[in-house]
């Protein structure tokens, strides 16, 4: 066995225990936080495999969407509003847990089952694609995946119209769900120093 | 384009005359630019704390440090020692594991990044495709750290620290990769080396500054918000947030905030120089030199001179934006919060978005001098 092949052994039994166990510890912990950064880790470990499996490319867009937005996004909002408050005990939580653990454990049987019977191995000269995988993307993403690939930014201009319509309520001058007008000082705060208000 | 001294090449050539086979030659290899690229880095940031001291000593009419070393060049190893040696203080109330983990989040990607940073055609540690890719990809790992320090601390002042270094680091994000993107786009390709070298064409003529001014300063102030220097130091802000994320950091968790904020400085500036001042290029073209003087492009002697010229190039025009950056902290004043998201996101997201837009526009019209 050489030297690469071990390390790559290595390499990947590593991620697959820390994505594995990080995946639990999101699932079954306690504290929100921790699973919060567990998650991060998460997506770190995911981005190595893709990094082992030679697509450079994805891996990068792993760590700067799942992590750098996605993660950051989700850690941002929990601080925002983490009061250190206890949570009222669910009444019925046994029976809830049974149900959601069953649930998790039929479509785990279910991805193995994709897993046994597909067959996986590629038997085209595609599998040395290496440094090239960025250009093979760009090629898909304008050739054969153009219709997902229009549809997709299609999707995020939307939510970003959204996003910049909830932002800025000015525009507006009725609240929509409501119909009442909206009081434009709750939204307009004002730009000048404090200082200047009280001449 | 393949020229330029093959250091890796050499070396295991070196020892393949010692009977060992290639695999065991290239493990051995491995570590040394890794090494020697973590040297010029700490190096770097002893010189470059050095330079702040001294520089903002002169702009306030101090003298600066003067007795540790001649001209107190050995005061950034003194400050090192002094954080080296103190005590370790962890927060009764706070997060131990979070604590600790942060400081090393912070500073991980920063290193890692050096990576793709080509000193000559050659050397660097791996001309890796994705090359300035990987850049964005890690530097956006950071706004995790700081959080996580932040929320550790168990300190209001820490965790509105964190929350703002998050904010700001996310949304002037997008701007420097949207820059950067015209310059890939101009280039064909991610990988730094080749970024470089589609500069070199007519020495300093060919830099992309001119090809990409508004790119230029987009991605200039872009990567100094990330780097947290003043004008936009809000996330350690001393008179209002005490020091932001760090207020309850000491001794070496406090040394890795510290190392991780300079080490990104140099590295950011290496980036401008690389993608915007023609990286190792030297003004006038080295091979116009050596046809001038009669010399072979190829001779042992004439390549040595290059690659030393490249480090030179590289080094002298990183410092100088660092002498630059030094100069704009202990000369502006801090922008407000508010201003600060309002640059980022309604004016310079607009701007680059419009020079990328440009830069197409440009590239379909004038192939020749956008990149075909």
């Amino acid at each position: 066995m050489s030297i690469a092949i071990t390390t790559q052994i290595i390499c990947f039994s590593v991620l697959s225990l820390v994505i594995l166990i990080g995946a639990l510890g999101v699932v079954l912990l306690e504290s929100i936080v921790y699973s919060a950064f567990l998650l991060g880790g998460v997506f770190m470990s995911v981005a190595g495999l893709y990094l082992l499996l030679n697509a450079s490319f994805v891996a990068a867009a792993q760590v700067l969407v799942y992590v750098g937005a996605v993660n950051v996004l989700i850690i941002f909002a929990i601080m925002l509003v983490n009061k250190k408050e206890d949570l009222k005990p669910i009444s019925d939580i046994k029976s809830r847990r049974i149900i959601s653990t069953s649930i998790c454990l039929t479509l785990l049987s279910l991805l193995i089952r994709v897993d046994l019977t597909n067959v996986w191995s590629l038997s085209s000269p595609q599998n040395s694609i290496r440094e090239e995988s960025t250009i093979r993307i760009g090629e898909h993403l304008f050739s054969d995946y153009l219709l997902p690939f229009e549809v997709a930014s299609v999707l995020l201009l939307m939510a970003m119209i959204g996003a910049i319509v909830l932002a800025r309520r000015d525009v507006m001058s009725k609240d929509i769900s409501t119909g009442l007008p909206v009081d434009q000082e709750l939204i307009e705060k004002s730009s000048e120093p404090l200082l200047t208000n009280k001449n | 384009m393949e020229y330029g001294l093959d250091l890796e090449y050499s070396f295991n050539e070196f020892l393949k005359g010692f009977g060992l086979s290639s695999e065991i030659a290239h493990i051995i290899w491995l570590p040394i630019p890794m090494l020697l690229v973590l040297v010029a880095a700490v190096v770097g940031v002893l010189v470059t704390v050095w330079l702040e001291r001294k520089i903002s000593a002169a702009a306030q009419q101090r003298i600066g440090p003067e007795y540790a070393g001649a001209l107190g060049v050995l005061q950034p190893i003194a400050d090192g020692l002094k954080l080296l040696v103190k005590e370790d203080i962890i927060p009764a109330k706070a997060d131990g594991i979070l604590f600790t983990a942060g400081p090393i989040l912070v500073l991980v990607p920063v290193i890692l990044s050096w990576l793709i940073v080509p000193f000559g055609q050659n050397l660097l540690i791996s001309n890796v495709g994705i090359g300035i890719f990987l850049w964005i990809a890690l530097s956006s790992i950071q706004p995790i750290g700081l959080l996580m320090s932040g929320y550790a601390s168990n300190n209001k002042y820490s965790l509105l620290g964190g929350l703002r270094a998050a904010a700001q680091s996310i949304s002037y994000e997008i701007p420097l990769a949207l820059s950067v993107l015209a310059i890939v786009l101009m280039t064909n390709s991610l990988s730094t080396v080749d970024i470089v070298n589609q500069q070199s064409g007519a020495g300093i003529l060919s830099w992309n500054i001119w090809r990409q001014p508004v790119g230029f300063i987009v991605f200039w102030i872009c990567a100094l918000a990330e780097c947290e220097r003043l004008p936009f130091d809000l996330p350690e802000a001393e008179e209002e947030l005490v020091a932001g994320y760090q207020t309850e950091y000491a001794g070496m968790k406090f040394a890795l905030f510290y190392l991780g904020s300079y080490i990104n400085l140099i590295l950011s500036a290496l980036l401008v120089s690389i993608l915007y001042l023609g990286g190792w290029g030297f003004p006038v073209p080295v091979e116009l030199i050596a046809k001038f003087l009669n010399l072979p492009i190829n001779a042992p002697f004439i390549q040595v001179f290059t690659a030393s010229i490249g480090i030179v190039m590289t080094v002298l025009k990183a410092y100088l934006l660092v002498f630059i950056a030094i100069l704009l902290r202990w000369t502006t004043p801090r922008v407000r919060i508010d201003q600060l998201l309002d640059l980022g996101w309604k004016f310079l997201l607009p701007i680059s978005l419009a020079n990328l837009l440009i830069t197409a526009g440009l590239k379909l019209a004038f192939p020749q001098f956008f990149g075909g």
